[in-house]
């Protein structure tokens, strides 16, 4: 592997930009709890949240608090430019819609597609936790 | 022809608020195109062209397409300022009198006075700017490149299909062969197999020689008339088919990274040129990785889907060797990529074929037809695909 930095730190994850529209999920965060959005109208639920449903554009969505479980569709272990590999990853949730975001507490027995995950919180630089997934 | 008397304006709508502290721009910009669809008396499925400027949130239309969940066969953001939206009915008209889109949606919004007031609530991120970029927030966060997102669509690629690495590595081994003979190439040495696989790993499963170049540069393109044309003293290259597609998670159900929009474009090109893919003499993919180039040809109908790797194999894009000659420049695998976007070089180099100006080392026999085919973005997360056919005459 082309990594040759002594002593690798885990990756700093920067503050999320956060708007009026997505507020409420980052202030959930805050509180552990990971939210996504389903619309009242089709009943389907969608990633990332939206105010208007983009399956059927209607404007009744609403945030459900979800388990933040699923399964890994599919990964890259990035080698470059950085100082320690890390995993971006789309995670099908059970609810149904994929979420990109990146696995942590691996192994390669563990990073699979297919494998299952579960939501487990990690620290940014000054801003609200993020939603890193880690084997079950 | 012309315009004239080919498009009807079948909805408008004008936003209420002249203060929107507590809702995004995207918000806005979807809340109009809701707001016109229900004067119009249309549906959001009804939509298959968009247009936006400058003020929308994100990379060109894409951002704001799969944000409003969007499919459509036909996009637009030219900027120029304020006049946008005037200039969006005339390309729209035209789009719609070509036959390229038939529901077309134009959409502004914007949050000036939000910026005094630190980023309409928002935390991290400069007021109006990247923190409304609809998706941001949510993926910016997660350390992704090109690469990594591309090395996504490779892993799932092998995982459905059985694709190998030797593959891929194929696609550069036939850029390599090509790029030998362009004085101007980057990268000029003949590769193997071999020392694609055993080059470091960049974000699995993709190795440094899976990766294009990173270079400076640029490119121009004239296009004019039949009239024109034929009074100048070059070879005769006709346009005779495009078609164009936006592709994105659009609410993350049923994703799926091993295809790209060229499912779509493809088809519409085709139709539009009344030739197949088998008609076709030389191809010019986008080669920002090898993946991307056995993606695009899978999507097109140059072999059927999860057949890439065999496809690819054995020197099959190699020109004078194989089946479907590609990016005899040595495409942005071995020549250039200029301020990293390939689509320019692809169109060109497919020109230099069909006028017979191509190196004769790759130059092919018969170049009566051929494709250039890009996608810009990424494959992993959103992007935007375009396919072009030309015939010399």
């Amino acid at each position: 592997m082309a990594d040759t930095t002594e002593a690798p730190a885990a990756r700093r994850i920067p503050a999320p930009a956060v708007n009026v529209e997505s507020k409420p999920f980052w202030d959930a965060a805050e509180q552990g709890k990971f939210l996504i959005k389903r619309c009242k109208a089709c009943g389907k639920a969608h990633w990332y949240p939206r105010n208007l449903c983009p399956h059927c554009f209607s404007s009744e969505t609403v945030w459900e608090e979800s388990p933040g479980e699923g399964v890994i569709y599919t990964y890259s272990v990035m080698h470059r430019n950085t100082p320690v590999p890390y995993a971006i990853a789309y995670v099908n949730l059970d609810e149904g819609p994929a979420v990109l975001t990146n696995i942590i507490d691996y192994d390669a027995a563990t990073l699979k597609i297919g494998a299952r995950v579960k939501v487990k919180w990690t620290p940014t630089e000054g801003g609200p936790p993020v939603f890193t997934f880690a084997p079950v | 022809m012309s315009i004239k008397g080919k498009a009807y304006i079948a909805g408008v709508y004008e936003h209420p608020l002249r203060d929107a502290p507590n809702i995004s721009t995207a918000q806005i910009h979807a809340e109009c195109a809701k707001g016109a669809l229900e004067d119009a008396g249309l549906t959001k499925d009804d939509i298959d062209g968009y247009f936006c400027a400058g003020d929308a949130p994100g990379f060109g239309a894409m951002s704001m397409a799969d944000y409003m969940g969007l499919k459509l066969r036909h996009m637009d953001s030219t900027e120029t300022g304020g006049s946008s939206y005037i200039l969006h009915v005339g390309h729209a008209a035209q789009a719609i009198a070509e036959g390229k889109c038939s529901v077309a949606l134009i959409t502004l919004a914007g949050r000036p006075r939000q910026a005094r007031m630190g980023g309409g609530g928002g935390r991290g991120g400069p007021p109006g700017g990247a923190s409304d970029v609809p998706e941001a927030g949510f993926e910016n966060i997660w350390g992704g490149s090109t690469h990594n997102t591309y090395g996504m669509c490779a892993m799932r690629h092998m995982h459905d299909y059985g694709t190998t690495a030797e593959q891929l590595a194929w696609i550069k081994v036939a850029a390599s062969h090509h790029a030998q003979w362009n004085d101007h190439a980057f990268l000029r040495d003949v590769v193997t197999v071999e020392d694609v696989i055993n080059s470091p790993m960049i974000a699995d499963p993709l190795h440094r020689l899976d990766c294009c170049v990173v270079t400076d540069g640029g490119g121009a393109v004239i296009v004019t008339t039949p009239e024109i044309a034929k009074s100048l003293k070059r070879p005769l290259v006709k346009v005779i088919g495009a078609g164009e597609a936006p592709k994105g998670p659009r609410g993350g159900l049923d994703l799926d990274l091993t295809y790209s929009g060229a499912v779509w474009s493809g088809p519409i090109a085709f139709e539009e040129a009344g030739v197949t893919p088998a008609d076709i003499k030389y191809a010019s993919i986008y080669d920002s990785f090898t993946i991307t180039v056995l993606m695009q040809l899978e999507d097109l109908g140059f072999c059927k889907k999860g057949e890439g790797g065999k496809f690819v194999a054995d020197g099959n894009l190699i020109s004078g060797v194989g089946k479907l000659p590609f990016n005899t420049d040595g495409g942005g695998l071995c020549n250039n990529h200029p301020t990293n976007r390939g689509g320019i070089t692809k169109v060109i180099e497919a020109v230099r074929q069909a006028r017979g100006e191509a190196h004769p080392k790759v130059q092919v026999p018969d170049p009566s037809l051929v494709l250039a085919h890009g996608t810009g973005g990424s494959l992993g997360t959103r992007h935007g695909a375009a396919t072009l056919i030309m015939e010399r005459e």
